[in-house]
């Protein structure tokens, strides 16, 4: 497939548009675009962060994913309250395998199913008194835990249930931080919403918890914030910040504690890996206790090195000196790797479309390896997202936001592309039209692809997936024996 | 009126934050700039104008603040 024109981008969107009735194709037409670098304001060309059109098979998740699953799950000493019907809480248990170092069941609770299994008679009646029972079985059954969450879904917002009554006065009770996250799922358009209401969460319940508090600081404070610790990459990631001298107070929230959360408005820098969902909390931290912020990229031996250079730059000279030789001492390794596996890939085509910071995060590794992004799109990205994503993007390549099912197999169609990477939804889509397919919400249950570790095993997964001798053996036999027939008699 | 955040940005100008539309934009004009008077309309990169009311200068930035719309781009 030889590098798309802007024309013939254009035109294939339009094609890919063409099935639609007149009001969807008016609708979705927005949410596509050729990329074009000389624009600054993704604003003019796609919409994004508007609620779905009904029955195109969009892949989003609620509010109650975006902060039950993303923000509040991994911090590993609070107790996740899916307070509302079991289902919920089921199936948003430990699937994105963050991980942390504990006990389970004991004084780690990040793979526990909590929930309040709301009945037909807690609709009727209000689930408050069950919340209550609720807290005091958990006290007595872990009492090592350091805090409670009530993650809210939709029915506590319906029947309107006051669970922040019931978590001031049991918090008052048992003498543990309880704090109500109202992220039922019907709010906002996507899981976007639900990453907000659990910043402002943390904002309002845990944030200023220790402000009179005495704490021994460093001039080399840090928090990473934003890196869910998916396959370890928070810890891929923390080694490296450790090793150019500074110091990592909390880890927000992969492998986090309520302890270092609350620590950190001490810091003195904020790290910022998933803009996306803690940006919120970022910007509260730099408003109200001066503590400025940066957006880092962990993915691909160029842009830690970039990274790294970019933190060291608010830090005096023995950061910077760390940096230096941290980047030193990494990059034999990291020549490495790609001597193994750049002539495997190269020049091999991808197109992304995942969540949060990956579609433009991993953009950089991708090319460290070779291999070139032809299409990036996200699930529930904002328009600042698009802004930058924009940037990272070649000229005349696809963005798609809130891609449906049907156009992104069009398109995939028609690219051929060498490699996908998304999610679940869409993995066994294409596995059936076999094409390469990664899944990279949570790294394809390998992992960690954060740091400089973490590319060995990105480089590794994707030469593994491209390079698999299982995509040229997905035709059916009884179809392959006419291929060869054919092949037979032509030859 | 939306709620509005007003930060430094890295190049030593003033960037316009608003969360609700999603609009990082930097501050091209602010029509009053003195300790006593800050605020009034501001112009952002983008063509859009936007208003808030005249307070003395903020001691610290960024700062929150509601802001009114005059003429917005999109």
């Amino acid at each position: 497939m030889t590098e798309l024109t802007r024309e013939a981008a254009q035109a294939l969107i339009e094609e890919v548009l063409e099935v639609y009735p007149e009001k969807a194709k008016k609708d979705r037409a927005k949410h596509l675009m050729v990329n074009d670098k000389t624009i600054e304001q993704s604003k003019k060309c796609i919409t994004s962060n508007r609620k779905s059109v009904p029955g195109v098979m969009t892949q989003r998740g609620c509010a109650y994913a975006g902060s039950k699953g993303v923000v509040w799950g991994p911090i590993k000493d609070i107790i996740d309250i899916s307070h509302g019907p079991v289902g919920c809480g089921a199936y948003s248990r430990g699937g994105r395998r963050n991980y942390y170092a504990g006990t389970s069941g004991v004084d780690s609770f990040c793979d526990i199913n909590f929930t309040s299994d709301f009945q037909e008679k807690d609709i009727v009646f209000g689930g408050d008194k069950k919340l209550a029972k609720l807290i005091d079985e958990l006290e007595g059954l872990f009492p090592l835990s350091k805090g409670i969450s009530v993650q809210s879904e939709c029915p506590v917002g319906l029947i309107g249930d006051d669970i922040e009554a019931v978590s001031k006065k049991k918090a008052a009770e048992i003498g543990k931080t309880i704090i109500p996250v109202r992220c039922e799922g019907f709010r906002g358009v996507s899981q976007s919403l639900g990453h907000h209401i659990a910043n402002d969460a943390v904002r309002d319940w845990i944030i200023s918890n220790r402000d009179d508090q005495a704490f021994e600081s460093t001039p080399y404070d840090v928090a990473i914030l934003g890196d869910y610790n998916i396959g370890g990459d928070a810890w891929a990631s923390r080694i490296l910040l450790e090793e150019m001298g500074l110091r990592v107070v909390a880890q927000w929230s992969g492998d986090g504690t309520l302890a270092e959360m609350e620590n950190t408005p001490k810091v003195k820098l904020n790290l910022l890996h998933c803009y996306r969902s803690m940006n919120y909390i970022a910007r509260h931290m730099e408003e109200k206790y001066g503590i400025p912020w940066l957006e880092y990229n962990f993915f691909g031996p160029s842009k830690i090195a970039e990274s790294l250079r970019d933190i060291a730059s608010h830090f005096d000279d023995t950061i910077k000196e760390g940096a230096e030789r941290v980047i030193e001492k990494y990059t034999p390794a990291m020549n490495a790797i790609i001597a193994k596996y750049k002539p495997r890939l190269q020049g091999k085509k991808v197109m992304l479309y995942v969540g949060g910071l990956r579609p433009r995060h991993t953009i950089g590794a991708y090319e460290d390896l070779g291999m070139e992004v032809i299409g990036a799109g996200y699930e529930f990205a904002h328009n600042d997202d698009y802004d930058r994503t924009m940037k990272e993007m070649k000229d005349a390549t696809l963005i798609y936001d809130d891609v449906t099912g049907y156009e992104f197999e069009e398109f995939v169609r028609k690219l051929k592309p060498d490699l996908i990477g998304s999610g679940i939804k869409e993995k066994y889509a294409f596995h059936k039209m076999g094409v390469p397919f990664r899944q990279l919400h949570s790294w394809d249950y390998s992992g960690p692809y954060h740091g400089f570790d973490g590319f060995a095993v990105f480089a590794r997964d994707m030469d593994m997936t491209v390079n698999n001798p299982c995509w040229g053996m997905l035709k059916a036999p009884w179809l392959k024996e006419e291929a060869s027939a054919d092949d037979l008699k032509a030859a | 009126m939306a709620n509005i955040m007003v930060r430094k940005a890295a190049d030593g100008g003033l960037s316009f934050y608003l969360p609700k539309r999603d609009i990082e934009d930097r501050i091209t004009s602010i029509e009053f700039d003195t300790p006593e008077k800050w605020g009034g309309e501001i112009r952002l990169g983008n063509g859009g104008v936007y208003f808030i009311d005249p307070i003395p200068a903020p001691a610290r930035l960024p700062i929150s603040l509601r802001a009114r719309r005059v003429d917005c781009v999109e």
